[in-house]
């Protein structure tokens, strides 16, 4: 591995289940990390509290990212407690899964606001402070869904897909600047999110998957801990699809 | 500060913030089609501007911007009213 330069990072969602594991590999690359939340006031403690721990720093901002004023107000946060956001993750997503025929309007508009809106959001935000240090990661969670389509996750799979094309757009836009954008889509891994789905579902995904199990949030992490180094730097517009072999 | 001071100091902004040739600036110059700077550089500028003068300029005043001139009269504005 190159050298390792100690960047600022932000993990938007970055209590729970991948955000969280993200934001862990991060501090273990020896960055200082935003631990964005809007809800989980307790997860995001421990998930600071996890990292400090292990000898890194961190702190925790809250905020709806799919809210304007809510992101300008806590990326400034970030600025002023440790720096310009140097990697930026947006991880933070929900799911409203219904058929497309019983989805309800709200379904559609919050799953965009949280997934894809957000994205926009915070990418722009931090936007200033990458140009003027003319370095940036930006790493964004697309999904499988996203790529392949998911019945029951028609809003989700479209704002996951819309992250792939942002991704490609922007990563041309900025490229000349030393700040590149990816995508990573995970397939089924063991989180919060997809242990609301059953076991049965679980069994059936595995059955579909060539490595036969599903994966883990650090597999999905190490990925974006990647695309975020020094490593990465010449790539740029790229989803790597993180899924076990699914489409295999 | 004067105007011509802005002008001057706008013009070192351009050479040592966009890498351009200090010879082919003039308040005439349109940034895109004379001097070769991309939109991105335009919005680069607009961002050293606010740091070097200390100004704010709003996303709507900066759009407007295509020429040389057109930036020093919106510094000269903010600052001198």
């Amino acid at each position: 591995m190159s050298e390792i330069t100690s960047r600022v990072a932000l993990v938007t969602g970055g209590s729970r289940g991948i955000g969280r594991a993200i934001a862990e590999l991060l501090a273990g690359h020896g960055h200082q990390i935003a631990i964005n939340y809007v809800s989980n006031e307790v997860a995001a403690a421990e998930a600071v509290a996890a990292i400090e721990a292990a000898g890194g720093t961190a702190i925790a901002v809250r905020g709806d990212v799919g809210d304007q004023e809510a992101v300008d107000a806590l990326i400034k946060d970030v600025q002023d407690r440790l720096g310009p956001v140097e990697i930026l993750v947006n991880n933070a997503g929900i799911t409203r899964d219904d058929l497309l025929m019983r989805m309800r309007p709200e379904a559609w508009d919050d799953v965009m606001q949280t997934n894809l809106k957000s994205v926009y959001l915070c990418s722009r935000a931090v936007m200033r402070g990458m140009l003027r240090g003319r370095w940036g990661r930006i790493v964004s969670l697309s999904s499988v869904a996203g790529v392949y389509g998911n019945p029951g996750q028609a809003n989700y799979a479209a704002a996951k897909a819309g992250i792939i094309g942002f991704t490609m757009s922007l990563a041309k836009e900025i490229g000349s600047r030393g700040i590149t954008v990816n995508a990573v889509a995970p397939g089924f891994i063991a989180t919060d999110m997809t242990a609301a789905l059953g076991d049965d579902v679980a069994t059936a995904a595995a059955e579909k998957i060539t490595l036969g199990r599903l994966g883990l949030p650090e597999e999905v992490a190490s990925a974006v801990g990647y695309l975020a180094s020094e490593d990465a730097s010449y790539i740029t517009g790229q989803t790597i699809v993180v899924d076990g072999g699914l489409a295999l | 500060m004067e105007r011509s001071q802005i002008e001057a100091k706008l013009t070192d902004l351009l050479v040592d913030e966009l890498g351009l040739e200090r010879d082919d600036i003039t308040m005439e110059a349109k940034f895109e089609e004379d001097l070769d700077v991309d939109s991105l550089g335009v919005v680069e500028l607009l961002m050293a501007l606010e740091d070097n003068f200390d100004v704010k300029i709003p996303d709507e005043e900066a759009e407007k911007i295509t020429t040389v001139g057109e930036a020093a009269d919106l510094v000269n504005q903010k600052l001198n009213g």
